[in-house]
């Protein structure tokens, strides 16, 4: 694998935006100016059911068509699917886990022995969007955790998908998930930056 | 402009820039979102067409057939199953040389059921007497989309457009579409020498005897042949017009010096050049050929890209059961004769959706140097998961 390409992974139940989160994520990086790949788990997805989605990003035009397997970070839509162990597999020994729940990432990281980050994205969305729907501000936190792509690129990748009172809404809401979460804590150090 | 979509949509967007008059399709996964989108853009106004909803894909290929006799531009999409049931139509739409433009969105056959992606459902119709081209990413599907209208309405053949279902359908990547106004003005207006019109009546798919059958036959066979040229030219042109090319008959990239060459259709010749790219120390470097134009073969472009060649290994992504892998065998029949023709082994890959991991290119280049290596595998299978007397 290239040096630049960054792997996410993201899992959910169907019905709360676990492809559209993925799509978004991509779309942001393309803003950024990167090359991006995005894909569901291929399945029939129903609501509900634990589904997972794939993000692929990098300087370089992406070739590779596998599914991931050893991501550097992973986004967990629901805290519910963190009783199954195996929701980290692959995960890669330096990444993180970014969890939408009301237990603390410290407790979380002690379970699956990882870098991990929670916050209520939920709670968020309903404050800002009246729907349980934690995507938005999931993404808008990893990318103040990472350092990614700035918030602006995934502004303009939400204009591009919604329009009026719901974009307004998304873009409240990432403001507000994007400032919940310590700005770098997952940047890479770059040798010679 | 360059844009991040979902492959179906760019699909859907790709076809509105060519002007169908005519679109008849029945949803099915993974083809399904390319029907959404073109009714979405249907309904919001942004596509004029004649958008028919049918009842199955029997149906559909029916409709489109008539549009195509009328002088319609006519598109349909379908995959799997669906493909199964419009085989009959489909063989009409080639014997009666209309030219239509399909997407197939390649998927597994039932049974077992599987909604997963390998090439068993255009297999199953290679020999309806359509024009298969493949596609390796959705910027090839979008612009082989493009060119297929192109094609079908020179060659009077129709033109099958596959694209691996959800490794492509549902990828979302960077994509070019081209403006409307470029695809105007180089695809030129629907025209169809042959078609049904009440001042000069005439009759389609008649009874032939066997005093003429074969010379229909034999017209069909050499109208697919010089297609070839057609299918080069399209895209020569193409890329001389848009700054791409899709793949032309076939294409061939990687060192030089190589002995061992891959061949594979659609997507996963990405996973192979990755896998190159990384893995070229400890595997080795190949030469990777990309076969785009499965009907009509080609067999001479396919001569000259092994030429050097020691070994050619061939991915499969669909089987016929007795036989062997299908790509391998017609492979292996066109380098018949040739003096130093490469040895070939054929392996299937991906079948149902297995996914093809990047290190598959370290396995297949180990693999030529194994002396016990079957010349056909299905080579992901895992015997332990069979019983002894099904291995």
């Amino acid at each position: 694998m290239m040096s630049d390409m960054i792997e996410y992974r993201i899992h959910g139940r169907g019905g709360q935006g676990n492809v559209a989160a993925a799509y978004l994520l991509a779309a942001t990086a393309f803003e950024a100016g990167w090359a991006c790949q995005a894909f569901p788990a291929f399945g029939a997805e129903r609501r509900g059911a634990p589904v997972a989605a794939f993000v692929r990003v990098d300087r370089a035009p992406i070739q590779l068509r596998s599914q991931i397997r050893s991501p550097d970070f992973l986004i967990v839509q629901d805290d519910t699917l963190l009783h199954d162990p195996k929701i980290t597999s692959g995960l890669k020994p330096d990444g993180a886990m970014l969890v939408n729940s009301k237990r603390s990432g410290e407790e979380i990281a002690g379970q699956f022995e990882c870098r991990c980050v929670s916050i209520d994205a939920t709670e968020m969305a309903m404050a800002h969007i009246g729907k349980p729907i934690p995507n938005t501000a999931l993404l808008a936190a990893l990318l103040t955790l990472t350092g990614h792509f700035p918030l602006s690129a995934l502004s303009t990748a939400l204009g591009e998908r919604f329009l009026g009172e719901v974009l307004d809404q998304n873009l409240t809401l990432i403001e507000h998930a994007g400032k919940a979460v310590p700005d770098g804590l997952w940047k890479k150090e770059t040798a010679d930056a | 402009m360059r844009e991040a979509l979902e492959g179906s949509q760019a699909i859907a967007r790709a076809v509105a820039l060519c002007d169908p008059d005519v679109i008849a399709a029945y949803p099915i996964t993974p083809q399904t979102h390319i029907v959404e989108n073109l009714s979405k853009l249907v309904a919001e106004g942004d596509l004029h067409t004649e958008f028919v909803s049918v009842e199955s894909e029997f149906s559909a290929a029916s409709v489109v057939l008539g549009a195509a006799a009328t002088g319609a531009r006519a598109y349909t999409a379908t995959a799997s199953q669906g493909v199964l049931l419009m085989a009959e139509v489909l063989f009409n739409i080639a014997g009666m040389r209309l030219p239509l433009v399909m997407t197939v969105a390649n998927r597994a056959v039932s049974a077992p059921l599987s909604i997963w992606n390998d090439h068993a459902d255009s297999m199953a119709v290679r020999d309806s007497g359509w024009i298969q081209l493949h596609a390796t990413s959705n910027q090839e599907a979008v612009d082989t989309t493009i060119q297929a209208f192109r094609i079908a309405q020179e060659t009077e053949l129709p033109v099958m457009v596959c694209m691996d279902g959800f490794i492509l359908t549902h990828t979302m990547e960077p994509i070019d579409l081209p403006t409307h106004d470029a695809v105007r003005a180089w695809l030129p207006p629907f025209e169809f020498s042959r078609r049904l019109d009440p001042n000069a009546p005439k009759s389609m798919g008649m009874l032939v005897t066997p005093e003429y059958f074969p010379e229909v036959r034999h017209s069909h066979h050499s109208a697919m042949q010089k297609a070839l040229a057609v299918i080069e030219e399209t895209d020569a042109d193409f890329e001389t017009a848009f700054g791409r090319a899709a793949g032309g008959l076939l294409t061939v990239e990687g060192s030089a010096d190589a002995r061992i060459g891959i061949l594979a259709m659609g997507s996963t010749i990405g996973t192979l050049r990755a896998g190159m790219a990384d893995f070229a120390d400890e595997a080795g470097p190949a030469r990777l050929i990309t076969l785009r134009s499965f009907r009509p073969f080609p067999t001479e472009a396919l001569r000259s890209a092994v030429e050097g060649l020691e070994h050619l290994i061939v991915i499969d992504r669909a089987i016929s059961p007795g036989l062997g892998g299908i790509v391998g065998v017609e492979v292996s029949a066109a380098l018949a004769g040739m003096s130093k023709a490469p040895r070939v082994s054929n392996h299937a890959l991906g079948l149902g959706g297995r996914d093809i991991p990047e290190t598959i290119y370290v396995d297949l280049m180990a693999a030529v140097r194994d002396p016990d290596a079957p010349v056909f595998s299905i080579f992901d299978a895992e015997m332990e998961k069979l019983a002894p007397e099904d291995r």
